[in-house]
């Protein structure tokens, strides 16, 4: 295996490792938006969609690349967008326990 | 310089997630972590200017306009009781785009690719094949378009074994073979066995499906990134996985089932219709239930499904804001897997402005349903039923409840004696300390506040 390849499984045991401990600490209260932005966050793929759309040559690839960044930026901008809704709807009323 | 600021999308996307370990911090974890978007997004734009290569910045620029308005037309139009199917929309592009960005690799190296990044490539191919096509078929039980019974593919759930293994077959010989041809089969295959795979698994059981679409669409993202070399893509997808991987698992404990038997087995209860409806059951009126409610001092309410079927999210913080008017304390009873998706009653409590240190969980509220004078119960079956404690032969046996029974008196609000998804007839509708208030659920709020205010 490449070097680049070992290091990116090492990356992402750590990363997953990372997740566990923090996701685990999300309150129930929580897990919908939760969801919603970890939802988002895997819109990241917009990274390699922008790429094989860019670089892509001939009629194939640009459909794949066109339909990759589009799906990606659905995701992306809907995952934050309905995220950041939800979360301002949450609010502790003073006053009350 | 590339690869440093492709790490500090990774640091936000994990700053912006411990933001969401509090309420009072999760607003802004987001947006740090949509910041950490932006920035990976700027990158890859900056790193293709710098190559000397002709690029296609149109498609580029047309995908980006074209998705970003559907997200955001989508974001802002939802409303909040539709928030799982829209959740598994996105989920499904997200796999989606990740098996295209594996496809756009097969098509450019036209699949003569190293065998570790190739493996990597059928895993993209396939796991976000499923999600894709999976999440649709989510999406059309949770929106009502495909019925959300169960409906087994031909030759049962075995036939999604057979799936499987053909599609990984085939990704062997793409792999092995350098053929493209074998890459396509195995997408092709995954995307079917996405369909079959969630056409059997009933409606209630929709929380773990969608917490597990989830977890698999930050996989396939992780994937993607080993076959372009990207560890933004890994870091994001690896949280994203590790994520829904927490959620699915959570959402079993709570329906004290295992990941397997809700994926590949038949459930259902043994209630026939005989069974139910035979036995004497006290009918409350608005009236009854007004009058149960006003005298009381500590009031618990347990929102299900029904709640947000029924859009009475604001009628019950409207009937709640009147208790407490009246000196009576409200609290909310949230069980695990209420709802479509985890969290879901959470969030419309909170449309409707219900202050979130309201709203109890399972282990918080057990021990308060002793000292509750009324237990209001609006569109909540199963996780309110006592055979999962008494009662060895029910199918939901063992399942961790909300012991609404230990309460003075409880007022279930529902719209006839008809068994919950379980098909499991329901024990606290025919005890001496049960109301049973039939109606809609909107209605019934709005006509109990009436009557309440009428005292």
């Amino acid at each position: 295996m490449s070097a680049e390849f070992i290091a990116g499984i090492v990356v992402f045991v750590l990363a997953a490792f990372v997740g566990f401990e923090i996701i685990a600490k999300v309150p129930r209260t929580l897990h919908t938006p939760l969801m919603s932005g970890a939802n988002a966050v895997s819109g990241i793929t917009i990274v390699g969609a922008i790429i094989a759309a860019g670089l892509g040559t001939g009629v194939l690839a640009a459909v794949l690349g066109f339909l990759a960044v589009t799906f990606a930026m659905i995701n992306v901008v809907g995952g934050f967008l309905v995220t950041d809704r939800m979360l301002e709807m949450f609010k502790k009323v003073p006053g009350k326990s | 310089m590339t690869e440093l600021s492709y790490l500090a999308a990774g640091v936000l996307f994990i700053v912006g997630l411990k933001g969401l370990t509090s309420p009072r911090t999760a607003r802004r974890g987001n947006r740090i972590a949509a910041v950490g978007m932006l920035v990976a997004m700027v990158v890859t734009v900056v790193y293709l200017i710098g190559l000397d290569a002709k690029i296609a910045w149109a498609i580029v620029v047309a995908g980006i306009v074209v998705g970003g308005g559907i997200g955001a037309f989508l974001a802002i139009r939802v409303q909040m009781t539709d928030m799982p199917q829209l959740v598994a929309a996105f989920n499904g592009f997200g796999g989606g785009s990740s098996a295209l960005v594996a496809a756009a690799t097969v098509v450019a190296l036209d699949a003569v690719i190293p065998t570790e990044t190739a493996v990597t490539t059928a895993l993209s191919l396939i796991i976000g094949a499923i999600t894709l096509t999976g999440s649709f078929i989510a999406y059309g039980k949770l929106q009502g378009i495909v019925p959300s019974k169960q409906i087994f593919p031909p030759g049962g759930v075995a036939t999604n074994g057979v799936l499987f293994a053909a599609a990984i077959a085939a990704a062997g010989y793409g792999i092995f073979a350098d053929s493209a041809t074998g890459f396509w089969i195995a997408t092709a295959l995954a995307a079917v066995l996405g369909v079959t795979a969630v056409l059997p698994i009933g409606g209630a059981d929709m929380p773990v499906v969608i917490s597990l679409l989830n977890s698999f669409s930050g996989i396939a993202a992780a994937m993607a990134g080993f076959v372009i070399g990207n560890q933004a893509l890994i870091v994001g997808g690896a949280l994203v996985g590790a994520a829904g991987l927490i959620l699915t698992l959570e959402m079993a404990v709570a329906m004290n089932r295992s990941v397997a038997s809700i994926l590949f087995s038949q459930f259902g209860g043994g209630a026939t219709a005989e069974d139910i409806g035979t036995k004497p059951v006290k009918s409350a009126t608005a009236d009854d239930a007004a009058i149960a409610l006003a005298y009381a001092e500590r009031v618990m309410i347990v929102p299900g499904y029904g709640l947000a079927v029924a859009q009475a999210q604001h009628a019950v913080k409207d009937l709640a804001n009147a208790l407490e008017a009246k000196g009576i304390q409200v609290t909310y009873a949230i069980h695990p897997v209420a709802g479509r998706m985890p969290g879901h009653m959470n969030v419309l409590l909170a449309e409707a402005d219900v202050s979130y240190d309201l709203l109890l969980d399972l282990e918080q509220s057990n021990p308060k349903f002793p000292q509750t004078d009324v237990v209001l119960i609006v569109g909540a079956n199963d996780v309110v039923n006592p055979a999962a404690k008494n009662d060895p032969d029910s199918p939901i046996y063992g399942m961790p409840i909300l012991n609404v029974d230990d309460a003075k008196t409880t007022i279930v609000v529902k719209r006839s004696l008809s068994p919950g998804f379980a098909g499991i007839d329901n024990p606290l509708f025919y005890e001496d300390t049960t109301l049973m208030f039939f109606s809609d659920a909107k209605q019934a709020l709005e006509d109990a506040l009436a009557a309440v205010e009428a005292l």
